[in-house]
C-alpha cells in the first residue's frame, strides 16, 4: 500500500512532447483508471511509473520517495500486461514464484504463499501447467497470481482485458475490482474502454494528447465534465454537441430551435446533451429526425439529424419505442440541468 | 486445420521433385553405396584388383592405436569449436541487441566473416600465427612466448579451432541475433519488474526462450566440425604435428588419397556416416525434451 504522486510529469521522445505535464496525488488504496483513446500516452504515464520509462521531467514519487532513478526491481511494484508476458518455459507454479524466488524467500514460503494466491485466482488445479495449456482467462488470472503473491505497495494494470472477449471481459474486472479492494493495494489502471473505466475507477484520469484532461470520480467525469473531449469520451452513446448562442435562458440552436437554459448563460457556447438525458415532449424544440433506431431492450436509441442541421444526433429514451420501418420524426426535450456549456474556442466547461 | 493443395495428374509433381531426387542419387546415394562397396573390399597397392575381406577393414581400423586417436582429437577438435563459435556468438549477439544506434552497422560488419571461405580463412589465420613471419606469433614471441604450431600439438591444435570457428561465429551471431529479437519485449519487463537483474534474466528467462536455437545451432556446428573443417586442417596444419590436428575426415583423406588405401578409406567414411547419423538422433532425442515449453 503506498502513496503515488505525479509531479507534473512530462515525457519526450526526441523533439516529440508525448505526455506533456501530469499531476496528480493518488491516495492510499485507491483504484485510479487511466483512460484515453490511444495514442493519447496513457501506457507511456503507466510506464514511466513502472519504471520502464524514463522520466524527462517532472517527478514521480511512491511513498513520497523520489522514483525517477530508481529501477524497476527497486521501486516494490507488480504489473499486468497486455499480452501476460507469462514466462513460457515455466508452470504457472514457476511463474508465480519467480519473483519471490529472486528475493531469496525460503521454498517452503514461497510455497505457501503461491498456494494462497491460487487459491485466491481459483488456480489451485492448473499450478503444473505450462501457461500455453491454459484458455486466456486463465493465463490472465496467472498474471494477476504474479503480481499479487509478492505483496507489492503498488498494482500496475496495462490493458490487462482487451485480449479477452466481451462476456469475460465483464466477469475479469468484477474479480479485478473485488481482489483490489480486498487486498487493498493501491491501484494503476490503464485502458481505452470508458466502460471499464466507469466501472471500476475510485478516480479515473481522462487523458488526450499527452494531457490529463480531467481527473475525477467516475460521476464527477460524466455529470461535470471539465472539457469537451471528457464530456465526449466518457458516456456512451457519446454525448451530442452543437453550437449554440445563450441569453436570456434560452439556449438557440442554429436550426432556429429554443431550449430553456440556466439564466446566468449568455454569449456563443457548444453545447452539450447527452443522449439518456432527452425526454419525448409532443411540445419539445428539438425535432429529431430519426434515420434508424437500435432497439436495445432496456432502450431505444435513435439516431438522427436535428431538423434543419447537418450533424449526427442521437437519442436515448427508456423503453421500447416502435417506429414505423424505424423512420419518422420525433420531438424531444433536456431538462436545463442537464445541459452542458462549453466554450466554443477552448473547449473548457463554462459555468 | 491444414491445408493441402492436392496435384490433379502425376507428371507435374514428378517434374518437381527430379532435380531434388536426382541431385540426392548422383551426389549422396551413389557414392555412399560405391564407399559401404569399397569398405568390404581390399585392392591391392596398384588399384589394379580387390579382394573381398568383408569387415576386415573395420576390424582393422578398431584395433589401430592412430585410428583411436583420431576419433579422441575429432572429439575434442568438434566440442571445442562448437563452444567456441557459439558461446562469442551468443555473446555478441546479446549486446547487438542492446545496442540502438548504429544496430546496422554492427550487424553486417560481423556478417562479414562467414563471407570468407574456410580454407581461405586458413591460410589468413597461418599467416597471422606464421612461426617465422607472423605478426602474432611475433608479439607473443615479445612477449616471451615461443609459439610454434608446428612443433607443439596442443598449439596446432588451438590454431585450428580457432580459424575454424571464427567464421561460424558470424553464422552462429545471425541465428542467435534473430532469436534473441523474437524474445517478447514484455516478458523481460516483467521479469525486471520481478526484480532480476540483468544476468539473471539472461540466464532463467532468454537462454530456455532460445533453447530452440541452441540446440539447432548444436547440431549444425557439431555437423561443421566433423565434416566442413577439412580445408582449415588441410592449408593450417595438414594433420600435424604428428596427427595432433588429423580428425576422422582428415584421415578419410590421408589414407585415402596420400595413403592409397581406399578400402579403409571407405570404411573411416562409413563409420562416419553412422557416427553422424547417431549424433543426431542422439541429439534430437535427448535435448528435444528439454528444449520445447
Amino acid at each position: 500500500m503506498a502513496t503515488v504522486d505525479l509531479i507534473d510529469v512530462k515525457k519526450r521522445f526526441g523533439p516529440a512532447e508525448v505526455i506533456r505535464g501530469i499531476s496528480v496525488a493518488i491516495e492510499n488504496g485507491e483504484f485510479i483508471v487511466i483512460v484515453g483513446p490511444s495514442g493519447c500516452g496513457k501506457s507511456t504515464l503507466l510506464r514511466m511509473v513502472a519504471g520502464l520509462e524514463s522520466v524527462s521531467d517532472g517527478e514521480v514519487r511512491i511513498d513520497g520517495a523520489r522514483m525517477n532513478e530508481k529501477e524497476p526491481m527497486d521501486r516494490d511494484i507488480a504489473m499486468v500486461f497486455q499480452n501476460y508476458a507469462l514466462y513460457p518455459h515455466m508452470t504457472v507454479r514457476q511463474n508465480m514464484g519467480y519473483s519471490l524466488k529472486i528475493s531469496g524467500i525460503p521454498k517452503a514460503d514461497i510455497a505457501r504463499k503461491v498456494a494462497q494466491a491460487a487459491d485466491l485466482l481459483q488456480l489451485s488445479d492448473y499450478l503444473d501447467r505450462k501457461p500455453r495449456q491454459l484458455s486466456g482467462g486463465q493465463r490472465q488470472r496467472v498474471a494477476m497470481g504474479r503480481a499479487i503473491v509478492r505483496q507489492p505497495k503498488l498494482f500496475l494494470f496495462d490493458e490487462p482485458l482487451s485480449n479477452l472477449d466481451a462476456k469475460l471481459r465483464v466477469q475479469m474486472r468484477l474479480e479485478i475490482r473485488e481482489l483490489q479492494s480486498k487486498l487493498g493495494v493501491t491501484s494503476l489502471y490503464v485502458t481505452h474502454d470508458q466502460v471499464e473505466a466507469m466501472t471500476m475507477a475510485d478516480r479515473m484520469i481522462v487523458m488526450n494528447g499527452g494531457v490529463a484532461e480531467q481527473i475525477g470520480t467516475p460521476l464527477d467525469v460524466y455529470e461535470r465534465p471539465e472539457t469537451l473531449f471528457a464530456a465526449q469520451f466518457i458516456g456512451s452513446p457519446a454525448m451530442n454537441v452543437i453550437e449554440a448562442t445563450t441569453g436570456n435562458g434560452q439556449a438557440v440552436l442554429a436550426n432556429g430551435a429554443a431550449l430553456t437554459a440556466p439564466a446566468a448563460q449568455a454569449g456563443p457556447v457548444t453545447l452539450g446533451l447527452r443522449p439518456e438525458h432527452l425526454a419525448l415532449d409532443p411540445d419539445g424544440p428539438l425535432v429529431l429526425e430519426v434515420s434508424f433506431a437500435e432497439p436495445l431492450g432496456p432502450n431505444t436509441l435513435l439516431h438522427g439529424r436535428l431538423a434543419g442541421s447537418a450533424d449526427a444526433f442521437t437519442a436515448s429514451l427508456p423503453g421500447v419505442h416502435r417506429l414505423s420501418q424505424g423512420r419518422g420524426q420525433v420531438r424531444l426535450n433536456a431538462r436545463p440541468g442537464d445541459l452542458h456549456f462549453f466554450d466554443p474556442q477552448t473547449g473548457r466547461r463554462l459555468a | 486445420m491444414e491445408k493441402r493443395v492436392t496435384f490433379q495428374g502425376w507428371l507435374l509433381p514428378l517434374c518437381l521433385i527430379t532435380p531434388q531426387v536426382v541431385i540426392s542419387a548422383v551426389f549422396f546415394f551413389y557414392p555412399a553405396a560405391q564407399a559401404v562397396w569399397q569398405s568390404l573390399y581390399l585392392p591391392d597397392p596398384f588399384g589394379l584388383s580387390s579382394r573381398f575381406v568383408g569387415m576386415g577393414n573395420f576390424e582393422y581400423l578398431l584395433s589401430d592405436p592412430y585410428y583411436r586417436t583420431a576419433i579422441g582429437t575429432t572429439a575434442v577438435f568438434s566440442g571445442l569449436v562448437t563452444l567456441v563459435s557459439m558461446v562469442p556468438a551468443l555473446f555478441l549477439a546479446v549486446l547487438a541487441d542492446r545496442l540502438i544506434k548504429g544496430a546496422g552497422t554492427y550487424r553486417t560488419l560481423l556478417i562479414w566473416p562467414y563471407a570468407v571461405a574456410p580454407a581461405v580463412a586458413g591460410v589468413l589465420w597461418l599467416f597471422m600465427f606464421n612461426t617465422r613471419i607472423g605478426v602474432v606469433a611475433w608479439y607473443l614471441g615479445q612477449l616471451g612466448y615461443d609459439w610454434n604450431h608446428v612443433l607443439n600439438g596442443a598449439e596446432a591444435m588451438g590454431l585450428v579451432v580457432v580459424a575454424s570457428s571464427w567464421g561460424r561465429i558470424s553464422y552462429n551471431f545471425l541465428f542467435f541475433f534473430a532469436a534473441l529479437q523474437a524474445v517478447p519485449r514484455s516478458v523481460i519487463e516483467a521479469a525486471a519488474i520481478d526484480g532480476a537483474r540483468f544476468w539473471r534474466r539472461f540466464f532463467t528467462i532468454v537462454l530456455p526462450l532460445l533453447s530452440p536455437t541452441t540446440f539447432f545451432l548444436l547440431v549444425v556446428n557439431v555437423v561443421y566440425a566433423f565434416f566442413e573443417t577439412f580445408g582449415v586442417i588441410h592449408t593450417i596444419t595438414s594433420g600435424g604435428p604428428q596427427q595432433a590436428t588429423t580428425i576422422l575426415v582428415y584421415k578419410v583423406y590421408a589414407d585415402g588419397f596420400v595413403g592409397q588405401d581406399l578400402g579403409s578409406s571407405s570404411a573411416q567414411s562409413v563409420i562416419l556416416l553412422i557416427i553422424v547419423g547417431l549424433l543426431t538422433v542422439l541429439q534430437f532425442k535427448v535435448i528435444e525434451k528439454r528444449v520445447h515449453y
